[in-house]
């Protein structure tokens, strides 16, 4: 286990600041009418970790396809080196020493972990053939370096997405990458291997690497980064030493406003829509008793691998359990069939919504209207103004920022296809919502509406049940937060009485006695 | 930080080990049990009807198997890429009538020069279906379904009503797949060296484990650096070029060639590389396997021949057995999965 840094003081900056080793000066790049980066100029410099942050949709994806060569910039010019480079092609990019990490990880899965690294460029023996001993062996050297015990002749099948990291990283070493891009590298990991992450990464800053990590967690970058520059719109709206800056100067350069907090509201909270009672699934949950109410929201709130989201998917009935019952209104609910709890009024928006809760090659419109396509029906045919209309209509009370609304799923960003999924549901009107991981890869700006949503949603009197691993966040909405540990249920607090310390001490079984 | 996320999920060496030992032992399992149907189904057959071992069926089997063991290379080169070339048997009528006719038109002309022309009219196919696919961007499923029916059509129009009779051949050639060694036929051990070879290129080349990453991921090869799109119109070539070849030696084979020659080939030969567990979608399979699949299938059409099964059942049972086998990679895959997630369950707690 490397137990790196979680991150270095930034009062460490040099004195003089090194020559950039990657030089940006005024790209820009339009794709049809939409200006995605415009007139954007960035520096990075070697052994620093630069910050890149910004809403979904401000162009950080854009710049990170110009320095891997996926996109050509329109106009602009790119220096390496201090000599003006054109990236066409990826294989131009690593060739001139740059690396990129996706955010969507990009293993072979049928390939062993070596190749993964080596594709295209194994290490050869006599004739051309591929020499997979030495392959091997340079992976393993490789991991060693980065203190990470995985076994290069696996297949790639099966790792965990921060494994799949590691496997990037590794790439970029056998590379010689002296200029790394990080696109979101942690917004699928847990802390732990965030923190495993931030120990590699300060490794390779340390190695003289310059590093551009985009993240949305502010607190990963003021504790890992040296420079900052911020994206709004395509445009470049602010860029410098995170020294004397706070988290509010950068969510504020991200919307261009400032965010409310949470407004305290007296909800009236009625009778019990949900009740779980003694819900068992034989080594994933046991005897976990809960009860949401209506108007109410109750955030489940525990470890990656507590048993939350198994929870959440017993009740909605797409895995069964093994001893318990679930209520809805008072009936109870038949296990198993996720068809009957639509029917008794719940709603799931799952954690995964590119894979669970969106058929991302569908229309906007159809996505919206997915769920409720029975009430949309005419002696059985389903009008197309009809369904248009009942789209448009609940776009448009979400809020959602769409193109068209025949526009696949793919043209909208992140925190808008959360709110299709959301409106899908809401389109239903649940009684009973159950939300994982709600603002998951979600921009700050977005953030906002959706908690703004829910807690709408909860004045109208909908139950809602989050499961969230993001603590701000179970902080700010939930009226009652539950916690879970290996499969349990292990404390209960109040909105008044919770605070970080209390959760986190009831999740990781410090807090025992005080529970 | 605010994720108050995980427990830790420690990977451990020895861990992978074991994982990556399952994962060994399935696709290995996966050849060894097509040799051990293979076996049992000889044993079966030969004890219920002994003429089955006759040396003389056993070359008879081993010669039909040869060809579709040959076509299989080729198709399973595009299939790892996670396209389909359905245009072989097309090209493999084409190609063994338009070189049997040569023989005709040209007395004394010299095989090798007939192979020479029947390899080019299959890469010609191939160079037309790697074009349309790639820099078309046409799915192959449906480039090629089309090219079957087109060269299909061209087939006909050639040969008219007419077809090449074996007496207009010359017996040098009509010997080729009669020849053997040591009591094996010599064009099953050549092909069986070219299998050897193409499976060793695809696993120890650049080139050959590209096909493979391009099947597994398309989107991460190109990503990768990888010319994805001059890799998948090399396996369409390659696999042309095959069907071609195979044309010949059908012609060499059967000496009678009409216009519906290697009709639904294209399917059987799929059928022996799915068998033979190359993965339908890309990604995973040996050359040697395709080939076992497609040895296997031709025992079984055989085997019911010879136990005077009626032929109505020959393709129920071909189907029956493509069930079978995706469903062993359907079990497979999900055990192999579950075992994972096993590991990670332990590891998590």
């Amino acid at each position: 286990m490397p137990a790196g840094p979680a991150g270095t003081p930034f009062c460490m900056l040099a004195m003089t600041e090194p020559e950039p080793l990657l030089s940006l000066e005024h790209a820009s790049k339009a794709f049809a009418a939409i200006r995605a980066l415009d007139d954007v100029s960035l520096q990075l410099r070697p052994g620093e970790i630069h910050a890149l942050v910004g809403e979904n949709g401000a162009g950080k994806s854009t710049l990170v396809k110009i320095l891997g060569g996926v996109h050509l910039p329109d106009s602009g010019a790119l220096q390496i080196d201090g000599e003006e480079v054109v990236l066409e092609g990826p294989a131009a990019a690593r060739d001139a020493g740059v690396s990129i990490i996706y955010q969507e990880p990009t293993m072979f899965p049928d390939l062993t972990v070596a190749e993964n690294i080596f594709i295209g460029r194994q290490p050869l023996r006599s004739a051309r053939r591929i020499d997979s001993r030495a392959m091997t062996a340079r992976a393993a050297e490789i991991f060693t370096r980065l203190g990470v015990p995985l076994d290069p002749a696996r297949l790639a099948r099966g790792l965990s997405i921060a494994e799949q990291q590691i496997v990037e990283i590794a790439k970029a070493l056998s590379l010689n990458a002296r200029v790394i891009v990080m696109d979101e590298p942690t917004a699928a990991l847990s802390a732990v291997e965030v923190e495993r992450l931030f120990g590699v990464v300060e490794t390779l800053r340390a190695s003289g690497a310059a590093i551009l990590f985009i993240s949305h967690r502010l607190e990963e970058v003021f504790s890992l980064c040296q420079h900052v520059t911020v994206f709004r719109d395509g445009k470049l709206v602010l860029s410098r030493s995170l020294e004397g800056l706070e988290a509010a100067d950068l969510v504020h350069a991200m919307v261009g406003r400032e965010l409310p907090e949470r407004i305290p509201q007296e909800q009236s909270i009625g009778k019990p829509v949900l009740q779980v009672e003694r819900l068992t699934r034989e080594g994933v949950f046991v005897d976990v008793s809960l009860e949401v109410r209506a108007g109410e929201i109750v955030a489940l709130a525990g470890l990656v691998g507590a048993g939350r989201s198994e929870v959440a998917r017993a009740i909605f009935g797409i895995d069964r359990y093994d001893a318990g019952r679930v209520t809805i209104d008072g009936v109870v609910l038949r296990r198993a069939s996720p068809a009957a709890a639509m029917a008794a009024g719940v709603g799931l928006v799952p954690e995964d919504r590119r894979q669970q809760g969106l058929v991302m090659e569908m229309s906007i419109a159809r996505n919206i209207t997915l769920a409720s396509l029975t009430r949309l029906r005419r002696a059985g045919v389903i009008r197309r103004a009809v369904e248009r209309r009942f789209a448009r209509d609940w776009a448009a009370r979400l809020q959602v920022k769409y193109g068209r609304l025949s526009s696949p799923m793919t043209s909208l960003s992140g925190g808008n296809q959360q709110k299709v999924v959301l409106a899908k549901w809401l389109g239903r009107r649940p009684s009973l919502l159950i939300v994982d991981e709600p603002t998951r890869g979600i921009d700050v700006g977005t953030k906002g509406e959706v908690h703004r949503l829910l807690e709408e949603l909860a004045a109208q009197g909908v139950a809602i049940l989050v499961i969230s691993s993001e603590l701000p966040e179970v902080l700010r909405l939930a009226d009652r937060i539950l916690v879970m540990r290996e499969g349990r249920l292990v404390a209960e607090f109040a909105h008044a009485a919770a605070s970080e310390e209390s959760i986190v001490a009831a999740a990781t079984g410090q807090g025992e006695a005080a529970a | 930080m605010t994720g108050i996320a995980d427990a830790p999920t420690r990977a451990s060496a020895v861990d992978d080990a074991n994982a990556r030992r399952l994962i060994d032992l399935v696709f290995r399992a996966r050849e060894l049990g097509i040799v051990a149907v293979l076996a049992l189904l000889v044993l079966v057959t030969a004890l219920i009807e002994p003429r089955f071992v006759d040396l003389t069926n056993v070359q008879f089997i081993l010669v039909d198997a040869t060809i579709f063991a040959l076509l299989a290379l080729g198709e399973t080169m595009v299939v790892l890429t996670r396209n389909v070339d359905l245009s072989i048997g097309s090209v493999l009528g084409l190609s063994a009538f338009l070189s049997a006719d040569l023989f005709g038109h040209h007395h004394g002309i010299s095989i090798v020069l007939v192979f020479v022309v029947g390899s080019a009219i299959g890469v010609a196919c191939g160079l037309v279906n790697g074009f349309l696919t790639v820099v078309g961007r046409v799915p192959s499923l449906v480039v090629t379904l089309a090219m079957l029916y087109i060269l299909r059509g061209i087939d006909t129009l050639v040969v008219g009503g007419g077809q090449v009779v074996a007496s207009s051949l010359p017996n040098s050639f009509i010997d080729i797949p009669r020849r053997t060694v040591l009591g094996l036929p010599l064009l099953a051990i050549v092909v069986a060296v070219v299998i050897g070879a193409g499976a060793y290129y695809l696993r120890s080349f650049r080139s050959g484990r590209e096909l493979y990453a391009i099947g597994s991921n398309p989107d991460a090869a190109r990503l990768a650096g990888i010319p994805a799109s001059r890799r998948v119109f090399t396996a369409f070539v390659i696999s042309g070029g095959i069907a071609g070849i195979a044309g010949v030696l059908y012609a060499a084979r059967y000496g009678t060639i009409d216009s519906t020659a290697g009709s639904g080939y294209e399917l059987q030969v799929i059928a022996a590389v799915v068998v033979g567990g190359v993965a339908i979608f890309g990604g995973s399979g040996s050359a040697v396997g395709a080939a076992f699949g497609a040895l296997l299938l031709n025992t079984i059409l055989s085997a019911l021949y010879v136990l005077g099964v009626s032929p109505f059942w020959n393709q129920a049972i071909a189907g029956g057995l493509l069930l079978g086998a995706i469903a062993l990679d359907r079990g497979i895959s999900l055990q192999l999965a579950a075992a994972l997630r096993r590991r990670r369950t332990h590891l998590g707690a």
